[in-house]
């Protein structure tokens, strides 16, 4: 081995400690960098393969009533490849064991489920071949312990019905389930039921007609064109607009996952990977500093500029080596840790994790990047050192009095503290950035903490304040405002409040969106319209209250009109004033009066939905009393939507935070621990002096990690601005139609970061302590610098 | 460690067979093979004799910084040998000026705030400024090391090493590193204080002229005490060249 290449080993070695600290950080961001990507991966090339054999289709429409012959006419539209119909409807289910209302989702299943689309994946049983026979979603008969062979019962059209399970399965379709009202999958409470022969045919009269199709499109043929005929062919049969995959419940959610994880992969890793540059310019800086007469010597010698540069090129490559192969492993387990979470979510018969070989690739290079950037300065500095200066030693560093701004601040001050003090004002700039350093590791805790508090703050503001009801109960079809009455009869139910919900496509200009129109009282008792900020709002009688999410989807603003094209009954087209906006995390939901929408449909006042407010005491009852109730295709339970919500979400959410906890830590220590490093190297000597001069141990820890504890405080307040900063910048990156987060950073979040922030910091110094104590104290004496 | 010594006793160090031996690795290293001595209160004593000879072990242990392998060193009737890591550093703390061939003054602190950090933690100390005077360093206060002469530096280290009012000022090679005019300067220094306060004091060289300024001289060679002579007269540090 040639003796610098040994050199090269020793120094790397001598340095372990620091090396791990800097391939730590390095490690973190590669790691979280490759679980990004390997998992982008993963779901991607997941479903891709779960839509293609399972024949996910390309457009999806929903219709009152057409005639199967009406298929036909569509499997002749330009672009359309296979067209497949059926039944969809809701039921409300009777689960043994299970006293709260279920509901179901029924698909009727085509005669030669080989050739439709959307085909179901069985993981359990067989196929239904008679009627009465169902496959139901495999999580929620997991979440019931149902298994082919039981049976349960669902109300149809007004009927119980039994059905008999034969089987278990997944679709594509149904990917990510939530039932209406619902922002997470409710296993226990909604699920979806394929249901053979032409039992909902029968039982819905719809026996030669279907409800719902969906259309596979020929390879290149565009939806979006698709999307207008296809709307104008069956407006006429009850359409409601047909949506194009894109915008398929399901599918929207997993894409809008893995465009996140595309955030995701480059915002914080590049906070690490900034880190792990800096931490390598300064270690290698002082390696170089100690090493000046070494260079001086092999220049002397003969050895060129690049053979220098290269030998110190090296070292950081060894770093990042080491880095690279932990940030990889992290990355390959994190990224199938992370899959597996999100399979309890989405739900795929089978699982691609087998990432290749290019987010490990990228992640290396982007490391190895950072490093080398970080060692550019100091391996040119060493480079261009003239060898005859090189072998002089440096000159001591000249302090000034000056150096502080506010020299003033010294007097009164012990020697000790303005040893400490001069020291940072010495080097301002190598102190802000071990500052900044430190509060990097604050500002990714507070931005991965940030989450806990947008979805308490969701919970609180979406449900808690501004839900009043128990229980929201809807009609599968609009009803007379009696069916709210006979509700208000039941034993237990203490208050009702009418919805009156109509599908509607609403225009401003060129732009479109579709949006129904939900009517509420003017001044609503159980369900309020509330603003983010916490206000109820009253409906004016005559105008649109819509989100400002919507008002930005439509570039209108109050006082401007909106045409709603309303897609039931005699589908009229009303120009309606938007009298107000407010702001809403959830959805893009537009708001009338009741009365007033009621009017100008042309109806008899009907109503779609019934908010309930129970007696706690005789909820059961209530809810026997619901399953009896015909024509119901939704009860949705408060308490158990801000239980799936919440603490679905505060379970996935704490995997994440504690994976946090500990890269922050790695920060916080790998910064703090060269930092102190570093300084122990080039103030030894001052140090060993001051405990022969009769300083205790205690005394000289004080100069030192003082030094680095002072810029650990200072680096509390920057990381906490930082860590909004950061927060700010992901809220907007996960902003969609569906979903903004709030910015609603707790205090408490603030401090659990700055104490993390802080146990780190003074961990790392004490390792640091240990060596202070094992100072030589007379090698000092000896030796010149 | 009271501060009032025994009436009786005039001496103030005592070491009695000390012996050092580094054991690094296989080879042992014999730096002290028996050494008796006895410091008494004021005297300057020269500690002379080539490079490894033991000159500085010996001083290291007299001012507390290392323990020798066997023998002992009393200091008013209480061994050092005895005391712990935290009683040798309150002893340094208290009783011993050390000054070094290379100064070893903090680099961000100016030469009366170099001095101020031993009377810091001093029990009975004199003002620094009137320290930095003892050594004729009145003017120069406010200076970092960077801004002052190597001569200057070790001035300014001999007035931090006794601003405390040490019983004992130890100086390794204190001109060592210093040409020989700037040298007289140093030594000049150390003579003044001795005859202004009277601390007892260990002067190491391995420079013969310097012998001349001692009280006593005591010539090390090979890790023992090979000679010791008292010059009989004192030569002026001023009157000194090399
Ligand atoms: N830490 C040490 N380890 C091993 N040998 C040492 C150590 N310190 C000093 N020595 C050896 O002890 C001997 C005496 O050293 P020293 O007291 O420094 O001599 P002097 O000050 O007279 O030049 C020398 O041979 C030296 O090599
Ligand atoms: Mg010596």
């Amino acid at each position: 081995m040639r003796p610098l290449n040994r050199k090269l080993l020793r120094d790397l070695w001598r340095l372990r400690a620091q090396v791990i600290a800097i391939a730590l950080v390095m490690a973190s961001g590669v790691g979280l960098m490759c679980m990004s990507l390997t998992s982008i991966e993963a779901l991607g090339d997941t479903a891709e393969a779960y839509y293609e054999r399972y024949r996910f289709a390309d457009v999806f429409a929903r219709v009152e009533r057409a005639p199967e012959q009406l298929a036909e006419r569509l499997r002749l539209l330009p672009g359309v490849e296979a067209v497949s119909t059926r039944v969809v409807k809701n039921a409300v289910l009777d689960v043994a064991g299970f006293e709260e209302p279920v509901i179901g989702q029924l698909v009727s299943l085509p005669d030669d489920p080989a050739s439709a689309l959307n085909q179901v994946a069985l993981t359990r049983g067989r196929l239904p071949q008679a009627a009465g026979e169902c496959v139901l979603a495999e999580p929620f008969a997991t979440a019931h312990g149902l298994e082919p062979g039981m049976k349960l019962r669902a109300i149809m059209n007004s009927h119980w019905q039994e059905l008999r399970v034969v089987g278990l399965g997944l679709s594509p379709e149904y990917v990510y389930t939530i039932g209406p009202g619902a922002l997470m999958p409710d296993d226990l409470r909604y699920g979806v039921i394929w249901v053979g022969g032409k039992t909902l045919q029968a039982a819905w009269d719809l026996e030669g007609a279907f409800n719902d199709v969906s259309l596979a499109l020929l390879r290149g043929a565009s939806a979006e064109a698709l999307l207008p005929q296809l709307d104008q062919l069956l407006a006429r049969y009850g359409g409601v607009g047909a949506i194009a995959r894109k915008d398929q419940l399901s599918n929207w959610f997993l894409m809008n996952e893995i465009e996140q994880l595309k955030s995701l992969a480059s915002i914080l890793p590049t906070i690490f990977l900034a880190v792990a540059a800096f931490l390598t310019h300064m270690v290698l800086s002082r390696l170089i500093a100690v090493e000046r007469s070494e260079i001086g010597l092999l220049k002397a010698f003969g050895y060129t500029d690049r053979a220098i540069a290269w030998h110190y090129i090296k070292l950081v490559l060894g770093i990042g080596m080491v880095g690279i192969v932990l940030g990889c492993a992290l990355g390959w387990w994190l990224g199938l840790v992370n899959t597996r979470l999100y399979a309890e979510f989405y739900r795929f018969p089978f699982l691609l994790y087998a990432p290749g070989p290019a987010p490990f690739v990228l992640a290396s290079l982007a490391s190895l990047g950072a490093g080398l950037i970080g060692a550019l300065g100091s391996v040119r500095a060493a480079a261009a050192l003239p060898p005859a200066e090189a072998m002089r030693p440096p000159a001591p560093p000249l302090f000034r009095r000056s150096g502080l701004p506010a020299a003033g601040l010294l007097r009164g001050l012990d020697q000790p503290s303005r040893i400490l003090l001069r020291q940072i004002a010495r080097w301002p700039v190598r102190s802000f950035a071990t500052s900044l350093g430190i509060g990097m590791a604050v500002a990714v805790l507070v931005s991965a903490m940030m989450w806990m508090d947008a979805i308490d703050h969701i919970t609180d503001v979406y449900f808690l304040q501004a839900q009043g009801q128990d229980v929201t109960v809807g009609f599968t079809d609009p009803r007379p405002r009696s069916a709210e009455r006979e509700l208000g009869r039941i034993d237990g139910v203490l208050g009702t409040e009418p919805l009156r919900m109509v599908p509607a496509r609403l225009h401003a200009g060129a732009r479109e969106k579709r949006q129904p129109l939900q009517g509420v009282p003017a001044r609503q008792q159980l369900q309020h319209v509330f603003d983010a900020s916490g206000h109820a709002l009253e409906m004016p009688p005559g105008g649109l209250v819509i989100s400002t999410m919507l008002a930005q989807l439509l570039g209108v603003k109050a006082g401007d009109l909106v045409e709603a094209e309303v897609l039931e009954g005699r589908r009229p087209r009303l120009q309606l004033p938007v009298a107000a906006t407010f702001e809403t995390y959830i959805g893009s939901p537009a708001y009338i009066d009741i009365d007033a929408l009621n009017r100008l449909m042309l109806e008899q006042d009907s109503i779609t939905a019934v908010q309930l407010r129970l007696d706690p005491d005789r909820r059961q009852a209530v809810f026997r009393r619901l399953k009896e109730t015909p024509r119901i295709a939704f009860i949705t339970l408060k308490d158990a939507a801000v239980h799936s919500f919440h603490d679905t979400l505060a379970r996935t959410l704490l995997i994440y935070v504690s994976f946090f906890v500990v890269f922050a830590c790695t920060l916080a220590f790998g910064v703090t621990y060269n930092a102190a490093r570093i300084a122990l190297s080039e103030r030894g000597r001052e140090l060993a002096t001051l405990r022969v001069l009769g300083f205790t141990r205690a005394e000289i820890s004080y100069i030192l990690l003082g030094e680095v504890g002072l810029l650990g405080f200072a680096a509390l307040p920057l990381g906490c601005f930082m860590g909004y900063l950061v927060a700010r910048i992901m809220v907007g990156s996960f902003t969609t139609e569906l979903f903004r987060i709030p910015l609603a950073i707790q205090a408490s979040t603030y401090a659990v970061a700055m104490l993390i922030g802080l146990g780190a910091t003074l961990a790392s110094a004490l390792l640091v302590r240990r060596r202070v104590d094992r100072l030589d104290l007379i090698a000092v004496l000896k030796t010149r610098e | 460690m009271d501060m009032q010594a025994p009436a009786a006793s005039r001496t103030t160090r005592r070491a009695r067979g000390l012996t050092k031996v580094y054991a690094s690795g296989e080879v042992e290293v014999h730096a002290l093979r028996g050494v008796d001595l006895e410091l008494a209160h004021g005297e300057l004593v020269v500690l002379l004799g080539p490079s490894g000879s033991g000159k500085s072990t010996l001083l290291n242990i007299l001012g507390g910084l290392d323990t020798c392998s066997s023998g002992s060193v009393l200091f008013r009737d209480q061994p050092l040998g005895a005391m712990d890591e935290r009683m040798l550093t309150a002893y340094r703390r208290r009783h011993v000026g050390f000054v070094f061939q290379f100064y070893n003054l903090i680099p961000s602190l100016t030469a009366l705030e170099n001095v101020a950090l031993v009377t810091e933690i001093a029990t009975n100390p004199m003002a620094p400024a009137e320290a930095l005077a003892l050594v004729g360093l009145a003017a120069r206060l406010g200076h970092f090391p960077a801004q002052l002469s190597g001569g200057e530096q070790q001035r300014v280290a001999i007035a931090r090493a006794i601003a405390k009012r040490p019983d004992i000022l130890l100086c390794d090679e204190p001109t060592g590193a210093l040409d020989s005019t700037t040298g007289v300067l140093v030594l000049e220094a150390i003579e003044h204080i001795h005859a202004e306060l009277g601390t007892t004091t260990v002067l190491i060289t391995h420079n013969a002229v310097i012998a001349g300024m001692a009280d006593r001289v005591l010539v090390m060679a090979d890790g023992r005490i090979q000679e010791e002579r008292r010059p009989p007269r004192r030569i002026r540090a001023r009157e000194l060249s090399w």
